[in-house]
């Protein structure tokens, strides 16, 4: 029998992949679970593997297409079968059966709510979304991003007037203002009008603003196009509120020389970065209301404490997740990081890479900054924003002394918790930096 | 313009077109001899006026149609009358074998303009004799099939299809004879294959035929009280079927009901159906809806009859749920 290879889900904002390259032709023999080819998705190149062994038959989605998650890419028949048409699946009413089943790897772990032990995924993205075929239309006309609107039909099918009513609370631009010409002079005398010259010369017209000449305009990639989309997103959907304080890295910077130096040997290299993810993982056990989502039903409480790592990468950023970061050792988090890292500036991440965080650090330290603050990467309830730390004087017990300091913004979302919370939060994390052996002990 | 019946439109359509023509007849049971003139009065007064060119036949519709068919064959314009609907089943073969197959078969060479002319529909006759055949003749290619909603539509068709070169199997309505509606006496012909709008609207399209044309006048009356404004499209011609209109429609209201008289189940609601969503995909704003009569035997008596049709009320339920978003 034939074996269809779908598009696999990889995370859960992916609705469809791009072949990238094939790496095996039609005709080719493979085997179950050799990668046979390169997907590139929105954030990464992933290889997708065999689901079967047999014969690459055919190759239904050529290099450069893009198919949505769960359709046909290829089909591979048992030796000597001949496979033309996709074996289609048996679906009973046509599109709406579409499959959005991972194929072959597991899926990204999902985070569970402890509150009823439901098993919940980010809400953002969580497959794929019902609308409307002209709801479609009409949303890919406007650029909307239909997991930004609300759907009002069944199951939260996404209609027309959804759509419509969307464009018009995100644009309500004016309409372009009329410019009215002053009515002309009337002639009040009964002999015929001499030609004089009318009594109020018509305004010039207004010149338009001198525009800047496009020097050069890059497409947006879809990296671009998704951080886009995910960051208007936010700033538009989540009240932020934003809490700094000033923490002393002096002993941090010790802890990590002297861990460095004694591990050198078995490839250690902690960063004051991997110090931070380990803190705020500490501190988020203890604040079990940070380490959640805003959903209109509830507040979620996740159970597991996963987190995010912004991670600049040629033309973007993505955001790989150490889960369980609360309970992995700074040495793990430090490798998870860093491999992540890579495979992530190579584009290679893994499906298990990035998603499912619960919480996220971004940090700016390396690029000499003295604060910055960040948008919440949704569902997150916060994202801390690390700065640089710098030798400067402060006082300690009546005496100017310089110290170490390095600046840390929280971004809360404020739906979900409150500035106080917050404050207690990030003093946490900054008692854990200060007083670094609780990092490794 | 005057206001008459449906019967008295068909009845002007076959005086008028045999005048013009010597070559139309008309056959059919008890076209002549019954209460002045067929089972429902449509041929009344024309075997006086048109001496030898109507005749009553025996109780055999096969033969009926058969010999409608050998006759158009060799020149004439047979009307043939099948009392109901229900006994066409008899004359089948005649029909899809022969009437409609001819002139694919000869190449063009044989035409066969014959009209057979029947009552389709419900009419408290109960399980044999009140049934909707209308996508069943829609399904045979060759044939083609009218079922007009309106007097206005029931004469300037039946001209077109005496007229016309192929076979058309003419679907009036038990329940339409005796409505009335503004005709002409000018003559005018109503073309073959051209839906027509009953009304006009934005927000949603009901595309129906015969008497549900009727129903979903009433039912827009209704909706349109409530602020839904529905635009009706009447197919008016089954085979073939004209989707411009329909079209056109769903790219202005992006909902869609069908309704018809018939089982919901292989009925032309359902094709109609399957072809707008493959032509107008991209404009739909809710899934296709039907409303259909229930599958069922027509039972006898009045209260089961009219709990299996479908009737305006119909009509103005499913037009409220697609609104509300219940689709």
């Amino acid at each position: 029998m034939a074996t269809n290879v779908t598009m696999p889900q990889m995370g859960f904002d992916m609705t469809e992949g791009t072949i990238a390259a094939w790496l095996k032709k039609e005709g080719d023999a493979v085997v179950r679970g050799e990668p046979i080819a390169e997907i590139e998705t929105d954030k990464t190149t992933i290889q997708i593997e065999a689901f079967a062994s047999g014969i690459l038959s055919k190759i239904v989605a050529p290099v450069g297409q893009k198919v949505p998650v769960g359709e046909v890419i290829a089909i591979i028949a048992e030796p000597g079968e001949v496979a033309q048409a996709p074996a289609e699946p048996t679906v009973t009413s046509g599109a709406a059966q579409r499959s959005v089943e991972p194929a072959s790897s597991a899926p990204p772990p999902s985070t569970t709510v402890k509150a009823t032990g439901v098993v919940v995924g980010p809400s953002v993205g969580s497959g794929r979304v019902i609308a409307t075929p002209v709801a479609r239309r009409i949303a890919e006309e406007h650029g909307v991003d239909l997991r930004q609107v609300r759907g009002s039909g069944p199951e939260g099918r996404i209609t027309k007037a959804d759509v419509e009513a969307f464009i018009a609370a995100m644009g309500a631009k004016p309409a372009p203002s009329v410019v009215e010409r002053p009515a002309q002079p009337v002639a009040v005398s009964p002999q015929p009008a001499p030609q004089v010259p009318p009594a109020i010369e018509p305004p010039a017209p207004v010149a338009p603003a001198p525009s800047v000449a496009v020097a050069q305009k890059h497409p947006l990639s879809r990296m671009r196009q998704t951080i886009a989309n995910r960051m208007v997103a936010s700033k538009q959907q989540v009240p932020h509120f934003y809490i700094t304080v000033e923490v002393e890295m002096d002993a941090a910077l010790a802890l990590r020389e002297q861990i460095n130096a004694a591990l050198a040997a078995e490839g250690v290299k902690v960063s004051v970065n991997d110090m931070v993810v380990r803190a705020v993982a500490l501190a988020l056990r203890r604040f079990p209301n940070m380490n959640a989502s805003f959903s209109p039903d509830g507040i979620e409480l996740h159970s597991q404490v996963n987190v995010g790592v912004a991670v600049s990468v040629p033309d973007g950023l993505v955001t790989v997740t150490v889960r369980d970061a609360d309970t992995k050792s700074l040495r793990q988090i430090s490798a998870e990081i860093a491999a992540m890292a890579a495979r992530a500036r190579e584009g290679k991440m893994q499906p298990t890479d990035y998603g499912g965080q619960t919480f996220t650090v971004s940090n700016l330290g390396m690029y000499q900054v003295d604060s910055f603050i960040a948008i919440v990467n949704q569902p997150d309830a916060g994202i801390l924003a690390v700065a640089t730390a710098v030798p400067k004087p402060v006082v300690r017990d009546g005496q100017v002394v310089i110290r170490n300091m390095m600046n840390m913004t929280l971004s809360g979302d404020h739906r979900v918790t409150d500035g106080a919370e917050g404050a207690q939060f990030i003093n946490e994390v900054k008692r854990l930096l200060e007083n670094p052996w609780g990092l490794v002990l | 313009m005057a206001e008459i019946t449906y019967r008295e439109a068909l009845r002007r359509a076959l005086r008028e077109e045999m005048q013009r023509d010597p070559t139309v007849v008309i056959w059919g049971e008890d076209v002549v001899a019954y209460a002045g003139g067929g089972a429902y009065g449509v041929t009344a007064g024309l075997a006086k006026e048109f001496p030898g060119r109507v005749r009553d036949t025996p109780i055999a519709e096969e033969a009926i149609v058969g010999v409608g068919i050998g006759a158009a064959m060799g020149g004439m314009r047979p009307v043939c009358e099948i009392m109901t609907v229900n006994f066409a089943l008899v004359a089948w073969d005649q029909i899809v074998n022969h009437a409609a197959k001819q002139s694919h078969m000869f190449n063009g060479q044989i035409k066969v303009p014959m009209v057979i002319r029947t009552p389709n529909g419900h009419g408290r006759t109960a399980a044999t004799h009140s049934q909707n055949f209308d996508a069943w003749f829609a399904s045979i290619p060759s044939l083609k099939v009218v079922a007009p909603a309106t007097p206005y539509d029931a004469k300037g068709l039946l001209k077109s299809a005496i007229r016309d070169d192929d076979p058309v199997v003419f679907l009036e309505h038990l329940q339409l004879y005796s409505t009335r509606g503004e005709v002409p006496d000018e003559e005018y012909l109503v073309p073959i294959g051209e839906a027509d709008y009953k009304r006009r609207g934005a927000h949603l399209t009901i595309v129906t035929w015969g008497r549900m044309t009727i129903e979903s006048l009433k039912a827009a009356q209704v909706l349109a009280q409530e602020g839904i404004e529905v635009e009706i499209v009447d197919l008016r011609t089954l085979r073939p079927l004209d989707y411009a209109l329909a079209l056109e429609s769903v790219r202005k209201t992006h909902r869609v009901i069908v309704v018809e008289e018939g089982w919901r189940t292989g009925g032309l609601g359902a094709e109609i159906a399957a072809t707008l969503q493959e032509i107008a995909f991209n404009e739909l704003d809710a899934p296709i809806a039907r409303v259909a009569g229930l599958e069922v035997p027509m039972p006898y008596a009045k209260n089961l009859e009219r709990a299996t049709l479908p009737f305006a009320e119909d009509v103005v339920a499913a037009a409220r749920a697609m609104m509300h978003n219940e689709y």
